[in-house]
């Protein structure tokens, strides 16, 4: 498991390195002098670009820029937002947790009403409840997350008032207020990670079940309830782990447009706050903090991988 | 001989049509796609109303029969800007999947074919774009690029090429050991010649595929963009843009929001039955392996 931990680590640095050079080359990508975007028209006067130019090396090679770049990002400095002159650091400090906990809570919602959408549309196939299931597998699949939410919205919280609207609470200070507050923002993230693992699952299981072991527990008699659950369902579920690990890293994504729409204040709505504002030191954080995220959620969940399966990690 | 290769290709044709026709799903999607696609290229006859034109006594007047849809904050017909809007939405998410595939597949063609190094440092540079969340990449390829339709096609397109180049690497790599293949090299042709004449029509169909299902993607990416408003700017209609507009007036004029919406919904929800129709017709042993299970 060791050499295995290792392996996957040493992957891990040159995806690093090339996701941060893509970070550091959006600042490239701007129209005219990149001093200018990262000091902020407002506030462009001849010595703050000069210090600006002289702090970011831009009059020097470009690895060098990214080198320096990336020597103050790992010291935990990526510069100050151009709009609030907060440090970008503490500004994603304060967001992280609430993305990260609408992620999470999503994707156990996912795996909650997954799973036993995902064992109904492999059993019964072909029947009135597995194509009700595999439906609302491709309902979740292509239904714009803006417009679920809105429709939640308009449901559950402007007609019939049972929720709020929009909003957020620490569930720190409020557990109560913070719990009425995600369940719209979990149902309409959520959405997505059902039909993703009920589609993932049920196509393991429909393998599983074509197995010869899965045929030798049948011929042996043994209730269709206890194969599926069982027998199939156990090894079905390995590749799950993957399959979670890849829902949190789309969902960590899908938290822009979710945020926005329930005033969240976490990463994804900062992300469109820096781009709207184009505010450049805090997108290139807000970005930066979400990549390394999801690698980071990818790396943890292909050691699981290794560690539940041997053949893993012993190819 | 001559007349054989079209022969067979005419029966191979032929049969694929009737394995796509057997998914029901697969032919309703292509039936409502047909319309959409008809309706959108038609929208300036079919319209009733000029999706621009305001008439503020008419604002967020209730679907009836002078306006089936009923009308925005503006006074627009909700449905002529439903009809105009298609036409860009659908335009932006098949322009940004042809410069996804339009670079993946070589990407992938390359990297499969030479194997090696060369295979190493371009799946390592997919990699890196792949651990982007979709649309956080494309939200900063249009900051920096800027806002507007084009820009967003552009972001939208580079977000999806590591789709295409991932597929078509994983075909090539498998090709490249193939007899046929080997029998080119070993006859003398060019190693561009043996991609575009050989692999290259060998990995049409699950890039066919790939397209049909990317597109679905590409509307989502696109519309949930202009929702935000970092996309397509109003008042150029747009179904993404149109809804985020609506959202404001929910509670009054809900139909702003749900209509616009759904066609969002229906339009995703039949490229991915067409995907998965054509992964079918085109590969008789995944629609087996589907149907013994």
């Amino acid at each position: 498991m060791g050499a295995f931990l290792r392996r996957r680590l040493l992957a891990v640095v040159p995806l690093v390195l090339l996701t941060t050079s893509l970070v550091f080359s959006l600042i490239l990508l701007l129209p005219g002098d990149p001093a200018v975007a990262l000091v902020g028209l407002e506030n462009v006067t001849e010595e703050r670009l000069a210090a600006i130019r002289a702090r970011m090396g831009f009059d020097r090679p470009l690895y060098v820029q990214y080198g320096l770049w990336l020597g103050r990002a790992a010291r935990g400095d990526l510069g100050t937002s151009l709009r609030t002159g907060q440090p970008v650091v503490e500004a994603l400090r304060d967001r992280l947790p609430v993305t990260l906990g609408l992620a999470v809570a999503a994707t156990a919602f996912g795996l909650l009403l997954g799973f036993p959408l995902a064992v109904v549309a492999a059993a019964k196939r072909g029947g009135f409840i597995g194509s009700c299931a595999s439906g609302v597998a491709a309902f979740g699949v292509a239904v714009p997350n803006f417009w679920l939410g809105s429709m939640l919205v308009l449901a559950l919280a402007l007609h019939m008032r049972w929720l709020p609207a929009t909003g957020y609470a620490s569930p720190l200070e409020a557990p109560w207020d913070a719990l009425r507050h995600a369940i719209l923002p979990t149902l309409t993230l959520g959405a997505s990670a059902v039909a993703e693992i009920t589609r993932q699952l049920r196509s393991a299981l429909q393998d599983t079940l074509n197995t010869d072991y899965v045929r030798t527990a049948r011929a042996k008699g043994i209730a269709e309830r206890t194969v599926i659950w069982k027998h199939a369902l156990r090894n079905a579920l390995i590749p799950m782990i993957t399959v979670s690990g890849l829902t949190i890293s789309r969902l960590v994504g899908a938290t822009v447009v979710v945020e926005s729409i329930f005033a969240l204040p976490g990463l994804g709505r900062l992300n469109l706050e820096s781009v709207l504002n184009r505010d450049f030191p805090m997108l290139q954080g807000a970005v930066l903090v979400m990549v390394l995220l999801v690698i980071a959620v990818n790396l943890v969940s292909d050691v699981i991988y290794g560690w539940v399966d041997p053949r893993i990690r012993l190819s | 001989m001559a007349g054989w290769i079209p022969a067979y290709a005419f029966l191979e044709a032929r049969a694929v049509a009737r394995r796509f026709r057997r998914s029901r799903a697969a032919a309703a999607g292509a039936c409502f796609l047909v319309a959409l696609v008809g309706a959108a290229a038609l929208a300036p006859l079919v319209a009733r109303w000029d999706p621009l034109k305001q008439n503020l006594t008419d604002a967020l007047a209730a679907p009836s029969g002078h306006h089936p849809l009923g009308t925005d904050d503006l006074g627009r017909d909700v449905l002529s800007r439903l009809l105009h809007g298609a036409r860009l939405s659908l335009a932006a998410a098949c322009f940004a999947v042809a410069i996804a595939a339009l670079s993946g597949v070589p990407v992938g063609l390359v990297a499969g074919y030479a194997g090696g190094k060369l295979d190493d440092l371009l799946m390592r540079l997919v990699d890196a774009v792949q651990a982007f969340p979709a649309l956080v990449l494309a939200m900063a390829i249009t900051a920096a690029l800027g806002p507007g339709l084009r820009n967003v096609m552009v972001a939208v397109g580079i977000v999806y090429i590591p789709r295409f180049a991932r597929l078509v690497r994983g075909q090539a790599l498998a090709l490249r050991e193939e007899l046929f293949v080997e029998g080119a090299r070993a006859a003398g042709a060019s190693h561009a010649r043996i991609l575009l004449r050989h692999v290259l029509p060998n990995v049409a169909a699950p890039i066919i595929v790939q397209v049909s299902v990317s597109i679905a993607f590409a509307l989502l990416a696109e519309t949930s963009l202009s929702f935000l408003g970092i996309g397509i700017k109003p008042p150029t209609p747009s179904w993404g843009a149109d809804v985020g507009r609506g959202y404001r007036f929910m509670r009054l004029a809900p139909w702003l929001v749900f209509m616009p919406g759904l066609a969002i919904l229906l339009t995703t929800l039949a490229f991915n039955f067409l995907g998965d129709g054509l992964r079918d017709a085109l590969d008789p042993k995944h629609a087996r392996r589907e149907t013994a299970s």
